[in-house]
């Protein structure tokens, strides 16, 4: 269990190293980046003060240590928009970007399990159709689309939901279906597929010789381990979702990380993109290593003799 | 009082295109090893499968009768036939490294049979595991039973299932091949505690193998099967001794006996393979591989009794003795 622990930790450190990597390198690749804060109007000794005041004039190499330097002890630098500490910008962004994500996972859990488990029991029969269905089509719905669709339902003609904003509870409701449909179809289907391979496994041929209820076959004997698979996926779901609610973030005005994001791309604001695109990285890293602990607790084999 | 186990007439299909069993009877009494002996397909295991209702999804059973201490299987709802199962009537599989579901403990799949059916507390389940494990000659059992299964090697895995199965004191004891998928050393074991626990619980066992060795050795009764159907049925003495079947004899010619056996002569075999039978097929299904057969061998066989408890399918008369 120890070895396994200190084997994710090490990939988990290495891939954390590769993104920040990366996250540099792509915001440099992006232009001269004191020429684009400077604006269109700018003379040239606006630029180089600009340059020499934000450190640009040193060499790349030290730019990155600098930046990996102070990332490390926290220090995300500062905002030229906004005007302020970058890590302050995305701690009050982030509790929307969570609530968002998890609302989104939580609405595709409750769907996509039953849905999966149902359409298992009833392999091949018009349900289990109907159901693959369903979830095809939600793989196709653009998610802007859709929450618009909700939007002008839900919201304007029904009036049960508001359409944009964080103010309550209520806000969250419409752009988490969003979310959710986004990661139903795969969570259904796998959730299907394992279903179907554990009832065909020997061992519940055994829970059914063993006399054992309809319901423990399913949930106990077979769910446990068709849901091995289906962890490690909503995980990583979870992590597109908190990564990719940029969209919905916009569509449904919700000030989240992911809004936070298209701003400062906008903006040419690289402390900010590039301390964005670290700290989605490290959540969606800590998840996958989150996921891979759950598969140990689900899986006693994965923990080693 | 009526037998422990009756089946007559059974018939299984999968589709409407293959028969998998077809008119299978034998009866298993109360404390008897009744043996099923046949080639791989022959319809052992689905004839077992049918009998504890667990056939795969697409199967379908039909029997003229089918009684478990005289209760009536065939009227007895899903929910009736699992109050049943791992209860008065237990079973065990060919595969035990995938037999026991990886995700719990030895104890939790154990003590959940107790609980199910007798409604026991944890406590008293977990000591009547415990209890079992050492009876089937596992060492250590309170370890035992708070390990994954596969921290287990096959045998230990063979015997945790042999052990589950008599949770709730069985009177029938369904083994489908329990030994054929472990090492020769382990076999001989598993085999000697399977005849010692039948003796001492009184259990009925219904017990499938392809081994002719094992029949020799625990069987009370044989029934052989062929092409889905039992062509001959007899008390295992009078069995080896004076088999009638043409299928029967060929199979006893195909089993080395020390001493008896000439270095240079070959090992008896059957040639050719077991036919795939549909529905509406008549006739012997033995006949394209039988030396004694001839055009009438395609129409309907009578079942001859050739002794009291000793009967077979064959429309040749009885003296055709093994060419031995």
């Amino acid at each position: 269990m120890l070895s396994f622990l200190t084997r994710r930790l090490i990939v988990a450190f290495l891939v954390a190293a590769t993104v920040m990597t990366l996250a540099f390198i792509l915001t440099r690749l992006s232009g001269d980046l004191a020429t684009s804060i400077a604006g269109p109007n700018a003379t040239q000794a606006d630029i180089d003060a600009i340059r020499k005041a934000y450190g640009l004039d040193r060499p790349v190499l030290t730019q990155f240590f600098d930046w990996v330097g102070r990332a490390l002890t926290g220090d995300l630098g500062e905002s030229y928009f906004f005007k302020a500490r970058v890590s302050a910008l995305i701690a009050e962004r982030m509790p929307v970007t969570l609530t968002l994500g998890l609302t989104g996972l939580v609405i595709a859990l409750v769907v996509s399990l039953p849905l999966g488990i149902l359409a298992a029991v009833r392999e091949n029969t018009a349900l289990d159709r109907c159901v693959q269905l369903v979830a095809l089509l939600g793989q196709a719905m653009p998610s802007f689309w859709l929450g618009l669709i909700l939007m002008i339902t839900l919201g304007l003609q029904l009036g049960w939901l508001p359409i944009s904003g964080t103010g309550s509870w209520q806000h969250f409701v419409m752009p988490g279906i969003v979310l959710a449909f986004s990661a139903i179809p795969a969570l259904t289907r796998l959730t299907r597929a394992g279903m179907i391979q554990a009832m065909g496994s020997d061992y519940i041929r055994t829970a059914r010789a063993k006399g054992l209820s309809r319901a423990s076959i399913l949930l106990k004997h077979a769910l446990r381990n068709a849901a091995i698979p289906v962890v490690a996926i909503a995980a990583v779901q979870l992590g597109f979702m908190l990564g990719g609610s940029i969209v919905i973030e916009q569509v449904f005005a919700l000030h989240g990380v992911g809004y936070l994001a298209w701003e400062s791309i906008g903006k040419n604001d690289f402390p900010v993109v590039q301390a964005v695109v670290l700290v989605l990285a490290v959540i969606y890293v800590a998840l996958t290593m989150l996921a891979d602990l759950m598969n140990a607790v689900l899986d006693p084999r994965l923990r080693g003799p | 009082m009526s037998a422990l186990l009756e089946v007559e007439q059974l018939e299984v299909g999968f589709g409407s295109r293959t028969s998998a069993v077809r008119g299978t009877s034998l009866t298993v009494e109360r404390g008897e090893t009744h043996c099923l002996v046949g080639e791989s397909g022959c319809g052992k295991s689905v004839t077992a499968l049918a009998v504890m209702n667990l056939l795969a999804r697409g199967g379908h059973r039909r029997a003229k009768r089918l009684s478990f201490q005289g209760e009536d299987l065939l009227k007895l709802d899903d929910n009736g036939m699992a109050r049943l199962r791992g209860n008065a009537m237990a079973m065990i599989f060919q595969e035990p490294m995938t037999s026991l579901n990886p995700a719990y403990t030895v104890g939790s799949q154990m003590t959940e049979v107790l609980r199910r059916h007798k409604g026991s507390s944890q406590r008293v389940a977990t000591d009547r595991a415990a209890d079992l494990l050492a009876r089937v000659g596992i060492t250590a059992p309170g370890l035992r039973l708070g390990q994954f299964p596969h921290q287990l090697s096959g045998g230990l895995r063979q015997r945790v299932m042999i052990a589950m199965a008599l949770m709730c004191d069985p009177q029938l004891l369904i083994a489908d091949e329990p030994t054929t998928a472990l090492d020769v050393t382990v076999q001989a074991q598993i085999l000697r505690l399977l005849a010692e626990l039948q003796r001492d619980l009184g259990l009925g066992m219904l017990l499938i193998t392809h081994d002719l060795g094992i029949v020799a050795r625990v069987a009370t009764r044989v029934s052989v099967m062929y092409a889905g159907e039992v062509v001959e049925s007899a008390a295992t003495a009078q069995l080896f001794a004076d088999p009638k079947h043409p299928y029967t004899q060929g199979l006893l010619r195909c089993v080395p006996v020390p001493g008896k056996q000439r270095q240079d002569e070959p090992l008896g075999s059957i040639p050719g393979t077991v036919p795939r039978v549909g529905p509406g097929f008549e006739g012997c299904a033995f006949r394209e591989r039988c030396s004694f057969a001839d055009a009438t061998c395609a129409h309907q066989i009578p079942r001859k009794t050739a002794s009291p408890g000793h009967d077979y399918l064959c429309r040749l008369p009885a003296p055709v003795k093994a060419l031995t």
